[in-house]
C-alpha cells in the first residue's frame, strides 16, 4: 500500500515535471516560429504601431500615477534612514539609482504584465474561441504573422519606454517630497544625482533589464493566448497565468541580471 | 476517425454532407480545407493533394477558396466594413478607391450595404453570417465551404441564407459544399447530399433520392424520429443496476 502510494507520487511528479518541459518547449517552437514569421508585423508597422498604442499608451497612466507614488515614498523612507548619518543631500542620488537600476524594470514590468499582458492574453484567446484565428487561416493570412507578432513587437517597444517614463515620474516624484516637502537642498539632489548615476552602469543596465522583461511578459503573453482551450474557463485560467508566470519570470530574470551586471567588479 | 470516405464533387454544383453531430462531417471538412493531413488515400481539391502540400502551397490553394463558419468567425474589433475589407487588404494592393467599390459589391450582394459601418456585435446571427458570407467571397472563390450554416437562424434569415448560397454558387461559377445537420432545410437548397454516420459515407443521392430512400438511418434521420438505428438511450448499464433495484 505504501509503496503503491509513493510510487503513485513518483509518477506525478515525473508526469508533472514532464508536462512542463513539453510546454516550455513548445513556447520556445512557437517564439522562433514568431521572429521568422515577423516580416509582416516590421514591414507594415501600422501593425505594431496599434498595438504599441494598445499596450504602452493605454498603460501610461497607472505607469504613471504609481511610479509618482513609488518615488514620493523612497523620497520619505530614505531621508529617514540618511539624515541619521547626516547625509540627506545624497537622496537624489538614492532615488534615482534605486528606481533606474531596480525598481523602474521591476515594477513597471509587474504593472505591464497585470496590466497588459493579461489583456493580450485575453484577446488571443477570445480570438482563438470565436474563431477568428481560423477564419484568418483559412483566407490564407498566417495568425502567427498577422495577430500574435504585431502584439508580441509592441510589447518588447513598449516596455523600456514604460520603465523610463516610471523611473523619470518617481524621480519627480522624490523630488516633490524630498526637495518641496522635506526641504533637502535642490541643488545638493539634482547635482549628486547627475554626479553619481552612471550611463552605462546604471541607465544603459536598467534599460536592458526593462527589455528583457518586456520580451518575457510579450512571450508569456502572446503564448498563453494563443495556446489557451478555446472556452470561457480555458480563456481566463490562461488570464490568470500570464500575470502569474510572468511576474514569477521578472522576479527571478531581476536575480540572475542584477547577479551578472552588479558584481562584475566594473561598479564604480 | 474516417473511414473510407470516397466522394466526388462536381465542378458548380452544391453538394451536402449530412450526418449526426460526431459522425466526421467537421473532420473531413477539415481534411478538405488542408488543416489535417490524411493519414491513408488522398483528398484533391482544386487539383491540389491536400495532404503533400507545404504551408505555402496550402495558403496559395485557401486564396481561391473561401469558408463560412458556423457563427460567422467575424473579427470584433473591426466594423463590418473592414471585416470584408479584410482579405483584399491582405492579399491584394488595390488602391482605396477600388477596394471601396469591390466591398461595397461584395456587402450589396448579401444585402447590408447599408450595415458597412456597424460593428459586428451590433448584428443579429443572420446578418452576422451574412456579413461573414460577404468576406469569404471577397475574393472570388472557387469553391465555398459553410460549416453549419442553417444553425440558431430564424426562418426568415434562413430562406436568406439559404438563397444566397445559391445565388452566389451560380452566379460566381464556384462549387459549394454544406456540411450541416439541418437536413430539411438543406435537402431545400443542395444538387447531391452524401450522408455519414461514425465516419462514414452510408448513402448518396440528390435530394428526391434522400427523402425517398428505405436505408433506415436516413430515414430516421430525415424524419427527426427518436426511434430508429440510433438509440434514444446513451450506452448505460442497466435501469435496474442503476436504481441499485438489483439487490432487493
Amino acid at each position: 500500500m505504501r509503496v503503491a502510494d509513493l510510487r503513485a507520487r513518483v509518477e506525478r511528479l515525473g508526469s508533472g515535471v514532464t508536462s512542463h518541459v513539453h510546454r516550455l518547449g513548445f513556447a520556445s517552437r512557437f517564439l522562433a516560429y514568431l521572429v521568422i514569421h515577423s516580416g509582416t508585423a516590421l514591414r507594415r508597422f501600422r501593425l505594431t504601431i496599434a498595438e504599441i498604442y494598445f499596450a504602452g499608451v493605454l498603460s501610461l497612466v497607472i505607469i504613471l500615477v504609481s511610479g509618482l507614488f513609488v518615488g514620493m515614498v523612497l523620497a520619505l523612507q530614505g531621508y529617514e534612514t540618511l539624515q541619521r548619518f547626516g547625509a540627506s543631500e545624497s537622496l537624489g542620488v538614492l532615488v534615482a539609482l534605486s528606481l533606474v537600476r531596480e525598481l523602474g524594470p521591476v515594477v513597471a514590468g509587474l504593472l505591464f504584465a497585470s496590466r497588459a499582458g493579461s489583456a493580450i492574453t485575453a484577446e488571443i484567446g477570445l480570438m482563438k474561441a470565436t474563431e477568428q484565428l481560423s477564419a484568418m487561416e483559412m483566407m490564407a493570412v498566417d495568425p502567427i504573422a498577422r495577430v500574435v507578432a504585431p502584439r508580441f513587437w509592441g510589447g518588447v517597444i513598449s516596455m523600456p519606454l514604460l520603465a523610463g517614463l516610471f523611473s523619470a515620474m518617481g524621480i519627480f516624484g522624490g523630488y516633490l517630497v524630498g526637495v518641496q516637502l522635506i526641504g533637502v537642498d535642490a541643488g545638493a539632489f539634482w547635482s549628486q544625482m547627475q554626479a553619481a548615476v552612471d550611463v552605462r552602469n546604471d541607465i544603459w543596465n536598467g534599460v536592458i533589464k526593462s527589455l528583457v522583461f518586456g520580451v518575457a511578459v510579450s512571450w508569456i503573453a502572446v503564448y498563453e493566448g494563443y495556446d489557451a482551450p478555446p472556452t470561457a474557463e480555458g480563456v481566463s485560467r490562461a488570464t490568470t497565468r500570464t500575470v502569474v508566470t510572468s511576474s514569477l519570470a521578472i522576479l527571478f530574470l531581476d536575480f540572475i541580471l542584477t547577479a551578472l551586471m552588479f558584481t562584475g567588479g566594473n561598479h564604480q | 476517425m474516417l473511414r473510407d470516405i470516397n466522394l466526388a464533387i462536381p465542378r458548380g454544383a452544391v453538394v451536402g454532407i449530412m450526418g449526426q453531430s460526431g459522425c466526421g462531417k467537421t473532420t473531413l471538412l477539415r481534411v478538405i480545407m488542408g488543416a489535417l493531413r490524411p493519414s491513408a488515400g488522398e483528398a484533391r481539391v482544386l487539383g491540389h493533394a491536400t495532404g503533400s502540400l507545404d504551408h505555402d502551397g496550402l495558403y496559395a490553394m485557401r486564396r481561391k477558396m473561401g469558408m463560412l463558419f458556423q457563427f460567422g468567425a467575424l473579427f470584433t474589433d473591426m466594423s463590418v466594413y473592414e471585416n470584408v475589407a479584410f482579405p483584399l487588404r491582405e492579399h491584394t494592393g488595390l488602391p482605396e478607391d477600388l477596394l471601396n467599390d469591390l466591398v461595397m459589391m461584395k456587402l450589396h450582394a448579401v444585402g447590408l450595404r447599408g450595415a458597412a459601418h456597424l460593428r459586428p456585435t451590433e448584428l443579429s446571427g443572420g446578418m452576422a453570417r451574412r456579413v461573414a458570407l460577404a468576406r469569404s467571397i471577397a475574393l472570388d472563390p472557387q469553391l465555398i465551404l459553410y460549416d453549419e450554416p442553417f444553425t440558431g437562424l430564424d426562418p426568415i434569415s434562413f430562406g436568406v441564407i439559404s438563397r444566397l448560397i445559391r445565388d452566389l454558387n451560380d452566379s460566381l461559377g464556384a462549387t459549394s459544399i454544406i456540411v450541416t445537420h439541418d437536413v430539411q432545410e438543406a435537402l431545400g437548397v443542395v444538387d447531391y447530399v452524401y450522408f455519414m454516420a461514425a465516419g462514414k459515407v452510408i448513402a448518396e443521392g440528390t435530394p428526391d433520392e434522400i427523402r425517398a430512400s428505405g436505408e433506415p438511418f436516413v430515414r430516421q434521420f430525415v424524419n427527426g424520429s427518436s426511434e430508429g438505428p440510433v438509440p434514444f438511450h446513451y450506452p448505460a448499464p442497466g435501469y435496474e443496476a442503476d436504481l441499485e433495484l438489483a439487490a432487493s
